[in-house]
């Protein structure tokens, strides 16, 4: 668990662009959106995608998004539970 | 036509074109086929949160048009033009590269969204809450005349009286090498570079956006009056002279009046003929300046020599690095600009000092 919520960490930041983060300034429970790292919608269709293409889950319902990019530690959790690779 | 004065500049190029100084420190180009530009420090301009999807084109675009807006001091423009022959061609790889590599799978919005032409355009109206005109030429090497002229309607139209006009253009790492396979860009390796003394086909290629703030009142920061600008999509070499005469005729003026001309040599020797025809004969009397061995060959590098021309009209001086030949003048009051690009899209700027 502790090796992906870091490998979803340097995904988060390459595949976002977040110039001038690195991992170790996430905290598991910092909210992603909004007050945390100010992640918007577009951020979360790039999200959509990675877990799609890194980890096989399709995510049918967008509203299920809210819940399951909390944070880097509900994340984690869910790709756990449904990963298909 | 009412008059339309350039009140703010801003260059972001292959030399260092921004802060103090009028290239009096240049980068002479010998070994590269594709310039790299001189970078700005982004971050002066775009926050880190708006600027983390931008491609260099755009930061580049928005970076040259807010120092055009500090320079003229203004904070909103009427209007928005903007010219660029090839877009924002960074994101359009990368949205092309993810289709081919997952198989036409897992598309991310983010390259789609910034891989428009209007890109830039959109994102320095999203940055300045910009609601006014905005539109983008597309047209080729004439794409940043196109805006000018687009922008001097506007004012004469009493559309707007303000307007931000630029040319952006983004020099993409597969783009270049196709380009150099199609034997547009010189190849990696050859040893004739030099713009003037080149003996090969095609041109050093880069990237580069300059936009200017024009407009219908003259103030202290004016460079220069934007008199009249012309397009020709295709003309005979032997055509060339005869097009210049009739586009002085127009603006009451014929070649003794001319003080420097700016001409648009980027080493294609299949094409450089055509700047022959007005440099060894009409012409050949005046102070003759040449820009692409600074700046690169890129759709909209005539942007760049817009930028020179003004500055010479306010500074009333001619860096060395730019002559090709000799000649001086007391006064540089009237310039005009030719540029063409492989024998298509022929223009003529003309600005005077006002």
């Amino acid at each position: 668990m502790e090796a992906l919520k870091q490998e979803l960490k340097e995904k988060i930041i390459t595949i976002l662009n977040l110039e001038d983060i690195q991992p170790a300034d996430i905290n598991d429970n910092d909210a992603l959106f909004g007050d945390g790292l100010g992640l918007d919608s577009i951020d979360a269709l790039e999200l959509i995608v990675m877990l799609d293409k890194d980890y096989g889950i399709k995510l049918s319902d967008p509203k299920e998004g809210r819940a399951i990019f909390q944070s880097i530690e509900t994340m984690a959790a869910y790709i756990t539970e449904n990963r298909t690779k | 036509m009412k008059k339309c004065y350039i009140n703010g500049v801003g260059c972001v190029s292959a030399q260092k074109t921004f802060g103090e100084g009028f290239l009096d420190e240049v980068i002479v180009n010998k070994d590269n086929n594709v310039l790299e530009i001189s970078q700005p420090d982004y971050k002066e301009f775009i926050a880190p949160a708006a600027g983390r999807r931008m491609a260099k084109g755009v930061k580049n675009g928005i970076v040259a048009s807010a120092m055009a807006l500090k320079e003229a001091g203004l904070d909103q423009p009427d209007a928005i033009i903007t010219g660029t022959g090839m877009g924002c061609v960074v994101d359009s790889e990368k949205f092309l590269k993810a289709i081919l590599d997952n198989n036409e799978e897992f598309l991310t919005p983010t390259s789609f969204i910034q891989s428009t032409h209007n890109t830039v355009g959109g994102q320095i109206a999203l940055g300045l809450q910009c609601k006014a005109y905005n539109f983008t030429y597309v047209n080729g090497a004439v794409s940043f005349e196109s805006a000018l002229i687009d922008a001097q309607l506007q004012i004469d139209e009493g559309e707007a009286n303000a307007v931000l006009t630029g040319g952006v253009e983004e020099a993409g790492e597969a783009t270049m090498h196709f380009l150099e396979i199609k034997g547009n860009i010189k190849s990696k390796g050859q040893t004739d570079y030099d713009v003037l003394t080149s003996t090969s086909k095609g041109s050093v290629f880069s990237e580069g956006a300059v936009f200017f703030v024009l407009s219908g009142d003259k103030q202290q920061t004016t460079y220069a009056e934007l008199k009249d600008v012309a397009i020709y999509n295709v003309l005979d070499k032997d055509e060339v002279e005869g097009k210049l005469k009739d586009f002085l005729k127009h603006n009451n003026l014929d070649i003794s009046d001319i003080d420097a001309v700016v001409l648009g040599y980027n080493g294609d020797v299949d094409f450089d003929g055509y700047y022959n025809e007005l440099a060894k004969n009409t012409l050949s009397n005046i102070p003759q300046l040449y820009y692409k061995h600074l700046s690169g060959e890129f759709n909209t590098a005539s942007a760049f020599g817009l930028w020179l021309a003004s500055q010479v009209v306010k500074k009333q001086y001619i860096p060395s690095a730019v002559l090709i030949n000799s000649i001086e003048k007391k006064e540089y009051k009237n310039i005009v600009l030719y540029n063409q690009y492989k024998g298509k899209d022929h223009s003529f700027t003309l600005v005077s000092k006002c």
